[in-house]
């Protein structure tokens, strides 16, 4: 059967989408389609494959506005009358066609510090419980296709959060070293919050929804960092306080009087969309199922937050803090 | 020509960044090497993380009768004595201490109940011996050695303030071709000359010590569980260099692979599921495999559907049925039964578990199955049967290469991993595939390193019109006005090499083959790339067809001259294993794109390992000479030790 394919074609300087009408059988998935045109119309259609069987996560696009794995989505779970959309990742510069540069990820992984083996333990003399390798193994099931980088709020489209920002994939990888059993570091938390940025996520778990190894990003790897990172005084609102208000050098000097008010953040502005040049949304967001861009917040937040809800101590009921440095 | 060409200086350059190509870059840098990988495709995405069972290793923590001894036996019963036994030995004996310096680079293996790693058991292995993760150890392992890589780094840039001072990844970058020197005395290698994926831009690697692990070549089959790297690249840069391939017949095909829905074709199903309860049928709704029981296994298995219903409850009174035939003979009754035109559209057989077993049962006995037919192919095999069929899985052949220290017979070149052969003789033990990664990745690394410290100035150099002339063939498919679609001489070659030199072989067929592979080779000087440089597939399978051609060659070649029936090569016109052919490995090389092929003696196996045997199983695989010869060495022994 005829099936209508609307493939966006270009390279770094622009490109738009191509239209296509190609074959296609029962059984097959979005990857196949992609092949067929390949051999039969558009040899140099530009996509990264590799295993075909959803275990080498090369094969990222974005399928009708939804990022997942070409060879994992098969064509009778998509809509059956409409045009079949498929764009690159779109958070990652395009290369040429469906391949994106995603040396982003790479490079913060390179930043990340190794696995610490414990001292004074001979290889073959490790010892662990199952129990307690249980949890690092689930993040060690990714197979790093970067559908949870390519969704993340923070990073998709805005640039200007990428250099202090690294995204889920390495917040697991965090996790990942923070709960293994013989990890000799003792800092994976507070390097996530200071150097990988993890205070940046605003929890609304895109990252989960799109894992195929359906590996709980946010449940069992950002949430338990954040949390602990809380217990540890680094909480990441009192953390930026303590860096736009300079409260680090206030309390050093002594000074212990004013009002009790931590870093307070400017309220967001919400962003208008990003449109083409076309005047039109991009299709992504075309298919998205809400008017206008999602909540930074995630959409199950109402606003006022009830406070004791809120992973910070409100200032007003904390004497023990110390001044501000507002005035200054 | 005008083109810049970006230059690097190496050391040690690794083609491959699978098992084998990261474990010996690691070992390479470790000796102080500047070490380049290069890899095909994006860092982490090698073939190596297709591998669910396990890396096998006589560490005995499950069971503590087994050790390197009781291991390298079960490698050379599964290779039907041809292995290479100094590689099967090396490889029992270190296989443990590569398993364990893995959880020194962060790997979490499945635990004992006392903590340490877990063990499972695999065909052929007489213990439980592979250690693994779930059914994702080829991931761990990949994702360990890249996360090692990323360590060394993180030393260089503490050290030097760059990450990629001494070791660095070229990832999406193909090599097509290596370089020698032959000034003073004899070829050397020289470098690599490739070119980036991502741009098309060339880039030539100045190198004295090139190491292959580029892994196999299913890819020449149409239905095969290997990724699109699986182009033989290795094997044919060897060849072209100068070097040698060894035992190219044996290719491992598994009997059941999906082969419906096509997005899935290849990719394996669990023996488990004939265990359970399912059923081979064909396209007329027959149970053939009551046909097909060879007269040695008629005494053990069912003669009636009744019979061997009953097996699955009461194993003690009745026999099995005969799906559970050994692997070979179930693959050949599904081709018989395609060939005969009684299989599926798609060219496989049924393989029926749904009308023989509730779909608790199913779900609860075969979870993995379930969700790989339901989520990959959105087949519900509690409620349809499969289609299934032979599927290309390993090649058990590749470069010849010294057991010790993984060098071929070129200066400077060295082969690891699946790209390598003689390890697995003729049929290769799940489980052996990871633990070979990892102990001829360490040697190879370790070896160039080494030869590159002994050369001292000696530095080989690359000539210039050697790159010149490489260029101009990589870019001809490109530059070409018109010509033929690459995709379809690939086809057509898969189509070739499924059918004339699959799992059953005879003479006439692999004649036909090479005469095609021929005309293939012709189309294949005149593919067309359109569409420039930049991130072109077209253009890179036009340059991989080279390769496919020469090494499938090599395979039909071989397939031809052995005539018997050992391990992964099944010829139906010499359907025994001969002791007389045990003793011949069959050697290809290359003259130009010309393959020649030469019988070479197999070495005679050390008496010290021979000794692990009882005779009467010797009896089943040496000739009587080899048996006399072998008597007359005891009886001397046993008569010093009497003096």
């Amino acid at each position: 059967m005829l099936r209508h394919f609307r493939v966006w074609r270009g390279d770094p300087a622009g490109g738009r989408l191509e239209d296509f009408r190609v074959e296609v059988n029962e059984g097959e998935v979005v990857l196949d389609v992609l092949h067929r045109l390949q051999a039969t119309q558009t040899p140099d259609l530009a996509v990264r494959w590799n295993c075909k069987a959803g275990k080498c996560g090369s094969c990222s696009m974005e399928i009708n506005g939804k990022p997942r794995l070409g060879c994992m989505t098969r064509m009778s779970a998509l809509d059956a009358d409409g045009p079949v959309t498929v764009t690159p990742l779109r958070t990652f510069p395009v290369v040429r066609d469906l391949v994106t540069d995603v040396s982003f990820n790479y490079v913060k992984a390179r930043e990340q510090p190794a696995f610490a083996p414990p001292v004074g333990v001979a290889p073959g003399e490790y010892r662990m419980r199952q129990v307690d390798v249980d949890r690092s193994q689930e993040f060690r099931k990714c197979i790093e296709c970067f559908l949870c980088q390519n969704v993340c709020h923070v990073i998709r489209d805005h640039e200007d959060n990428k250099p202090a920002f690294s995204g889920p994939r390495l917040f697991i990888r965090a996790a990942e070293l923070d709960m293994h059993p013989l990890d000799a570091r003792p800092d994976r938390k507070e390097y996530a919050v200071e150097e990988q940025g993890i205070g940046l996520c605003n929890i609304t778990k895109c990252c989960t929804d799109v894992c195929p190894e359906h590996i709980k990003i946010t449940d069992n790897a950002i949430i338990p960092m954040k949390e602990r990172v809380v217990d540890n005084r680094y909480d990441p609102l009192v953390w930026l306080g303590r860096k736009i208000l300079r409260r680090d050098q206030v309390a050093a000097a002594g000074s212990d009087a004013g009002p009790k008010v931590v870093g307070l953040r400017e309220a967001p502005v919400g962003l208008p969309p990003e449109v083409g040049s076309d005047g039109r949304l991009p299709v992504s967001e075309v298919l998205f199922d809400r008017a206008g861009a999602a909540s930074p917040f995630g959409d199950n937040i109402t606003f006022p937050l009830p406070p004791e809800n809120l992973p910070y101590e409100h200032p007003s009921e904390d004497p023990s803090h110390g001044t501000s440095g507002r005035d200054r | 020509m005008t083109e810049n060409i970006e230059r690097h200086r190496y050391d040690v350059v690794v083609i491959g960044a699978g098992g084998a190509g990261l474990r010996a870059a690691i070992e390479a840098r470790l000796a102080g090497r500047r070490t380049a990988v290069i890899s095909k495709s994006l860092f982490g995405k090698a073939h190596t993380v297709m591998a669910e069972g396990g890396a096998a290793a006589a560490m005995g923590n499950v069971n503590p009768n087994d050790n390197w001894m009781v291991h390298f036996r079960d490698t050379m019963r599964g290779g039907k004595f041809l292995n290479n036994y100094r590689m099967a030995e090396l490889h029992a004996k270190e296989a443990p201490d590569r398993i364990w310096e893995l959880e020194t680079y962060g790997a979490l293996f499945d635990r004992t109940k006392d903590g340490r790693i877990s063990q499972r058991n695999f065909g052929g292995h007489e213990y439980p011996r592979l250690a693994h993760v779930g059914d994702r150890t080829g991931l761990e392992l990949i994702r360990t050695l890249q996360q090692k890589i990323v360590s060394l780094q993180q030393e260089d840039a503490a050290a030097h303030g760059d990450h990629e001072a001494r070791l660095k990844v070229f990832a999406e970058c193909t090599i097509v071709d290596l370089l020698l020197d032959h000034r003073s005395g004899g070829p050397r290698i020289a470098g690599a000359f490739g070119y980036h994926r991502e741009s098309g831009r060339f880039v030539l690697f100045e190198a004295p010590a090139v190491i292959l692990a580029t892994g196999g070549i299913g890819r020449s089959w149409k239905v095969t569980s290997n990724s699109w790297e699986y182009t033989g690249d290795g094997h044919a840069l060897a060849l072209r260099a100068g070097a040698t391939l060894i035992n190219m017949e044996f290719v491992q095909f598994h009997p059941t692979g999906m082969v419906w829905p096509p997005s899935v074709r290849g990719i394996l199903v669990t023996e488990s599921v004939r265990g359970d309860g399912g059923v081979l049928k064909n396209s007329e709704g027959k149970r053939f495999m009551f046909d097909y029981i060879p007269d040695v296994f008629r005494t053990q298995y069912a003669k009636t559907e009744d019979e061997a219903d009953r097996w699955y409850d009461d194993p003690d009174h009745n026999k099995r049925p005969p799906e559970l035939l050994p692997r070979d003979e179930v693959a050949r009754a599904i081709n018989s039964e395609v060939k005969a035109g009684r299989g599926t559209e798609s060219g496989g057989v049924y393989l029926d578990i749904a009308s023989r077993r509730s779909a608790d049962y199913i779900l609860k006995r075969l979870p993995s199955m379930y969700h790989q037919f339901k989520e990959l192919a959105d087949v519900d095999i509690t409620k349809q049967p499969m289609e299934i069929g032979p599927t290309c899985h390993y090649v058990m052949g590749g470069v010849e290469v010294d057991a010790d220290s993984a060098a071929t017979t070129i200066a400077g070149l060295y082969a690891a991993g699946e790209v390598s052969g003689g390890m697995h003789g003729s049929n290769r033990l799940g489980g052996n595939s990871l633990s070979d990664l990892l102990v001829f990745g360490k040697r190879a690394g370790e070896y160039a390193a080494r030869y590159v410290g002994e050369l001292g100035d000696n530095r080989p150099a690359v000539d210039r019109a050697d790159a010149a002339a490489a260029l101009e063939l990589a870019l001809a498919p490109v530059e070409r006005k018109s010509g033929e679609n690459p995709y379809e001489v690939a086809q057509d070659l898969q189509g070739v090499m499924q059918d004339l030199v699959g799992i059953i072989r005879r003479r006439h067929e692999l004649e036909e083959s090479l005469k095609r592979i021929a005309d293939l080779k012709e189309r294949a000087d005149l593919v067309f790339a359109p569409g420039g440089r930049r991130y072109n597939p077209g253009w890179h399978l036009s340059l991989d067809l080279r390769n496919m051609l020469l090494v499938a060659e090599c395979t039909a070649k071989a397939a031809l001259d052995r005539e018997e029936s050992r391990g992964g090569h099944t010829r139906e016109d010499f359907p025994q294993m001969d002791p007389q052919w045990r003793q011949l490995n069959l050697v290809c090389s290359a003259a130009g794109d010309e393959v020649r092929l030469v019988r070479q003696p197999v070495p005679p196996i050390r008496a010290d390992l021979l000794a692990l045997f009882d005779r009467g199983e010797l009896s089943k695989y040496m000739t009587e000479e080899e048996l006399t010869e072998l008597d007359a060495r005891t009886a001397a022994a046993a008569r010093k030790e009497g003096i």
